[in-house]
């Protein structure tokens, strides 16, 4: 089947099978592969992207729901130029990241988090998060990289 | 004392020149790995790939009666399916174990796909290669195998007594049993039990654990047709030992072997190992004649990636009547799984030199650990490897014993630390313990916790009727890190060395190419191995560029794990600096005509002493190397050098950790109100990656603690296969960390260095278990198997209350 979707700004049109899942859509057809797949039961979280501005784990949904659609993915994060966005840059001065396999999808999740909370508690950071697991950094770098970005 | 967590990082602040080590610089690795751009092995595009699914066991025991491959093969799509039988005459030896500890140990064949007996639910039985992973994954649903079932051993004593034997070629289940009986004369380990003022007597469950790392394993296997060449992409940690490996296995000359890891997504030990997935891409690949990948799914992973722990720990001490220790005896009964894998005899062995923490002890010590085979995934190296099973059992007995006494764990520790005058320390087991200042560490994390303030307030808060238990926890530890001194090694009968390698080259126009034979994963070591040359050459970090875990390009190396990268690899690196160092001064001196003597280096440009104006910066050095027009005579032109660093010993990092958790009695759930870690591992070359290594270490020892434990029914069917089963904490599960800051050098290597990686872990798992005990202890809680789970703890105080009524506080 054809599915169309608007990814970081751009319109692709691709041919899939009915059971391809979004984040097989993202990583195996449009070859953007800075979204990773951690799980084979939407536990971990780091296949997260933004749909239509949300973050979802992107293996929770076919990529036939999203037809039509636009999605963000970390790829879309930093400008053209170079510069990172203030969340990405946020994980680079607290050392929010170690392997960086979790890394993009909870860069997603958290600039999700602060657009419906701009002014999050540690403890809200620490809930909103609780969808995406991290196995280097103990999640401490990464909730001060998340307060971080909030107070920029 | 300070609390480090509010200095900032930042590159701006950094002038190039001396003084690059020790500064908290932002780490090079992250761009890439911020912005998608970094590619991990299974984000490779490669054209032409077969994409390779592996069948595995559903049963846990069981022998092969048939296996029916032709509804796979007629499904579109499918290139081949292959079973063990196939496979059978293709291996030029089993896959390999590289610690056989023991010269009479057991050690069953064990081939990449079972040939005619499954060993543990997971266990491969064919493989199916297909034009996509779909298509892969459909077909070996396609596979018919009849298999004759036979019982699963799950039960480590039940295992002992060989009612049901596994490999049938051993006719045992019990793999070795390696002894070290420490002792001034015959006798004296029983003799200090005997004549103990105090003696406490504890039996502690190490449950099993999946390492988890969030990159489940992948493998590309790409061979080159004509020329010969294999190339073997795979997410390990170990990229040299593999192509060691790879090569004996397959029977591949080893010249015509690389191993690549691209971007690797953590490892925790997991992927310090050869396995069956990695040869087989390879076989195929050689045989086919094609790329060939495979990618790992997490419920794959959890059954067929190691997992770590599984021990039964029986520790006796021996105390006298102020609580110094004066014997132990230590019986491990370690879980092997269903096979060894590289080095899984090894692993309980590395935690027998460490049974006494950092506490004295005389030469009355026996220890013995028998390896025992199951049915269940194999076992290897986790995070810390033997030695947090080693610190837990240590560190809760003490506690027991401090229970025993009458005083305050604190105290007893203190009572029995090794005191920082006598170091370098020789123990007990003939270990020289480099550096240790046990008492500061305490000192620091006792005041950061508020240690007296906390115990003023459980004494209100625990009484008789209250529903809210305070618990304080403690545990300090010594780390056996730096793997590894190769004649050590060699003593306890690894079949490798553990020496690391650095090439340091300036390039003509004076950037620096570093290659280290340590293989990261997450551990920053372009970073920091950057920081190091620049600070030796007196140049910019970003000057400095890291070349790793690619065979072709850094030929010689051990890879990473066991805290060997900074204290091996960093060491190697920092003298092969020095050697690029004094060729540089040869050719300046020759250039300015001086003596070598008169040369000063600093900041990039050697000077003649008392002559200012003669200078000749390193740049101008690297370009004269390079044309060779004007060295001295008999030098060779370039300025490279490559270094081989085997340690002379191994490095003692320490540290103390203190915790306090609330347990709401009612409902059994522990909450972790505080965490607390000194963890002093010499000098740190960049503090803010020690942090971010110590936080994550410390809250995957929470794991253990509270929430992590692969468990298994009666048949050996594994329950806890997904992450929705298995409870890796989340952000919300944990407190943030404390650090406090303590730096003893170590005197063994000119970098003063110790190593980090595992610190966290093997003290946090302890010190939650403790607080733990300690907030229930008062309602005759004894003790609580891990994970403290709000059933278990639940239980434990039901079981309590039943045998006891609580005492008045």
């Amino acid at each position: 089947m054809e599915v169309s979707i608007n990814i970081n700004g751009t319109q692709q049109t691709h041919d899939v099978e009915p059971r391809t899942l979004l984040v097989q859509y993202i990583r195996e057809h449009a070859g953007l592969t800075g979204t990773n797949i951690g799980c084979d039961t939407s536990s971990c979280g780091a296949c997260s992207i933004h749909l239509n501005g949300e973050a979802v784990k992107s293996c929770t949904i076919l990529a036939a729901q999203a037809d039509g659609e636009e999605i963000r993915t970390i790829e879309g994060m930093a400008d053209a130029d170079g510069t990172l966005h203030p969340m990405q840059q946020a994980f680079m001065e607290n050392h929010g990241l170690q392997c960086g396999y979790c890394t993009p999808g909870m860069v997603m999740a958290a600039t999700s988090l602060l657009d419906e909370n701009p002014n999050p508690s540690e403890e809200d950071v620490r809930l909103g998060l609780e969808g995406n697991l991290c196995r280097c950094t103990g999640y401490h770098n990464i909730v001060k990289s998340v307060l971080a970005a909030a107070s920029v | 004392m300070t609390v480090i967590d509010n200095q900032t990082a930042s590159n701006e602040s950094i002038a190039a020149g001396n003084g690059v080590v020790g500064q908290r610089i932002l780490r090079k690795e992250d761009p890439v790995l911020l912005t998608g751009e970094a590619v991990y092995t299974n984000d490779m595009v490669v054209p032409g790939a077969l994409y390779m699914a592996v069948l595995r066991s559903p049963h846990a025991h069981a022998t092969i009666s048939s296996i029916d491959t032709s509804a796979a093969l007629a499904l579109p799509g499918v290139h081949s399916v292959y079973t063990g039988a196939d496979m059978a005459d293709q291996w030029a030896a089993p896959m390999p174990c590289a610690w056989p500890v023991t010269d009479d140990m057991k050690n069953p064949a064990h081939y990449p796909l079972a040939i005619s007996k499954v060993a543990y639910v997971g266990d491969g039985v064919a493989c199916v290669l297909a034009e996509t992973d779909s298509i892969a994954h459909d077909a070996i649903e396609l596979i018919d195998v009849n298999y004759d079932v036979h019982s699963a051993v799950i039960d480590l004593e039940s295992a002992l007594s060989d009612d049901v034997v596994i490999h049938d070629e051993l006719g045992t289940n019990a793999s070795y049993t390696w002894p070290l009986l420490i002792e001034e004369n015959d006798g004296d380990c029983q003799k200090a039990i005997d004549e103990a003022a105090f003696v406490v007597s504890e039996r502690y469950v190490q449950q099993r654990l999946i390492p988890m790392a969030m990159e489940p394993r992948a493998v590309v296997a790409m061979p080159q047709p004509f020329g010969g060449d294999m190339t073997l992409y795979s997410a390990t940690q170990v990229p040299h030992i593999l192509k060691v490996m790879t090569a004996l296995t397959l029977g591949i000359p080893e010249h015509q072997l690389r191993v690549v890891c691209p971007a690797v997504g953590g490892g925790f030990g997991s992927k310090l190992d050869v396995y069956a997935e990695e040869l087989l891409c390879v076989q195929l690949a050689r045989t086919l004649k094609v790329p060939v990948r495979w990618n790992e799914e997490r419920s794959e992973n959890a059954l067929a990636t190691v997992h770590g722990r599984a021990q039964i720990q029986d520790i006796e001490l021996a105390a006298d009547a102020d609580g110094r220790l004066t014997g132990m005896r230590v019986r491990l009964t370690a879980d092997m799984g269903a096979y060894l894998q590289l080095v899984t005899p090894g692993i309980p062995l590395f935690g027998a030199f460490l049974y006494a923490g950092v506490y004295k002890l005389p030469k009355a010590y026996d220890f013995s650990c028998t390896g025992v085979f199951t049915t269940m995934t194999p076992t290897d190296a986790y995070r810390g490897a033997g030695r947090p099973e080693a610190t837990y059992a240590i560190e809760h007995a003490m506690d027991a014993l401090a229970r025993k006494v009458g005083i305050d764990p604190l105290e007893l520790r203190r009572r029995n630390f090794i005191p920082k005058e006598s170091y370098p320390y020789e123990a007990f087991t003939g270990l020289v313990y480099d550096s240790g200042d046990h008492d500061k560490a305490a000192s620091i994390a006792e005041s950061l916790l508020d240690y007296a303030g906390l115990r003023a307030r459980q004494a209100e808060q625990n009484i008789p009727g209250s529903t809210k238990r305070l618990g304080v926890g403690v545990s300090t530890y010594f780390e056996m890190c730096g793997l590894a001194p190769s004649r050590v090694l060699a003593s306890l009968n690894y079949s490798a060395g553990g020496w690391e390698s650095a090439t340091v080259r300036v390039l003509p126009t004076s950037k620096i190419q570093v290659v280290t034979g340590t293989a990261p994963h997450g551990q920053g070591h372009e970073t920091a191995w950057s920081m190091i040359a620049a600070d030796r050459f007196g140049v910019d970090p970003a000057d400095v560029d890291v070349l790793h875990s690619d065979t072709a390009i850094a030929p010689l190396g051990l890879d990473t794990y066991g805290s060997r990268s900074l204290p091996v690899g960093g060491v190697a690196l920092t003298m092969a600096c020095d050697k690029v160092i004094d060729k540089a001064r040869q050719i300046a001196a020759h250039q300015m005509e001086a003596n070598e003597e008169d040369l000063e280096f600093s900041g990039g440009t050697f000077r003649v002493a008392g002559s200012p104006d003669r200078e000749m910066p390193l740049a101008a050095i690297a370009f004269e190397a390079f044309t060779a027009h004007n060295l001295p005579d008999g030098l060779e032109p370039n300025l490279e050098a490559q270094v081989t660093y085997d340690p002379p010993n191994f490095s003692w990092p320490f540290g103390t950790h203190m915790c306090a958790v609330e347990i709401d009695i009612e409902t059994g759930n522990v909450e972790l109100l505080q965490y607390v870690a000194v963890d002093d591992c010499g000098n740190k070359v960049n503090p803010l990656i020690v942090d971010g290594q110590v936080h994550g270490g410390v809250v995957q020892g929470i794991g253990q603690a509270l929430y992590e434990e692969a468990r298994y029914d009666d048949d050996g069917n594994l329950q806890s296969s997904t992450l929705a089963e298995y409870l890796v904490p989340a952000a919300s599960d944990v407190p943030p960390i404390t650090l406090g800051e303590s730096v003893t050098p170590s005197p063994s290597n000119p970098l003063g260095v110790k190593g980090v990686g595992e610190a966290g872990t093997i003290g946090a798992a302890p010190c939650v278990m403790n607080a733990v005990v300690d907030a229930l202890s008062g309602l005759g809680v004894q003790d609580i198997q891990m994970p403290a789970s709000p059933l278990n703890v639940w239980n434990a105080i039901q079981q309590a209350q039943a045998n006891h009524q609580e005492t008045n506080q």
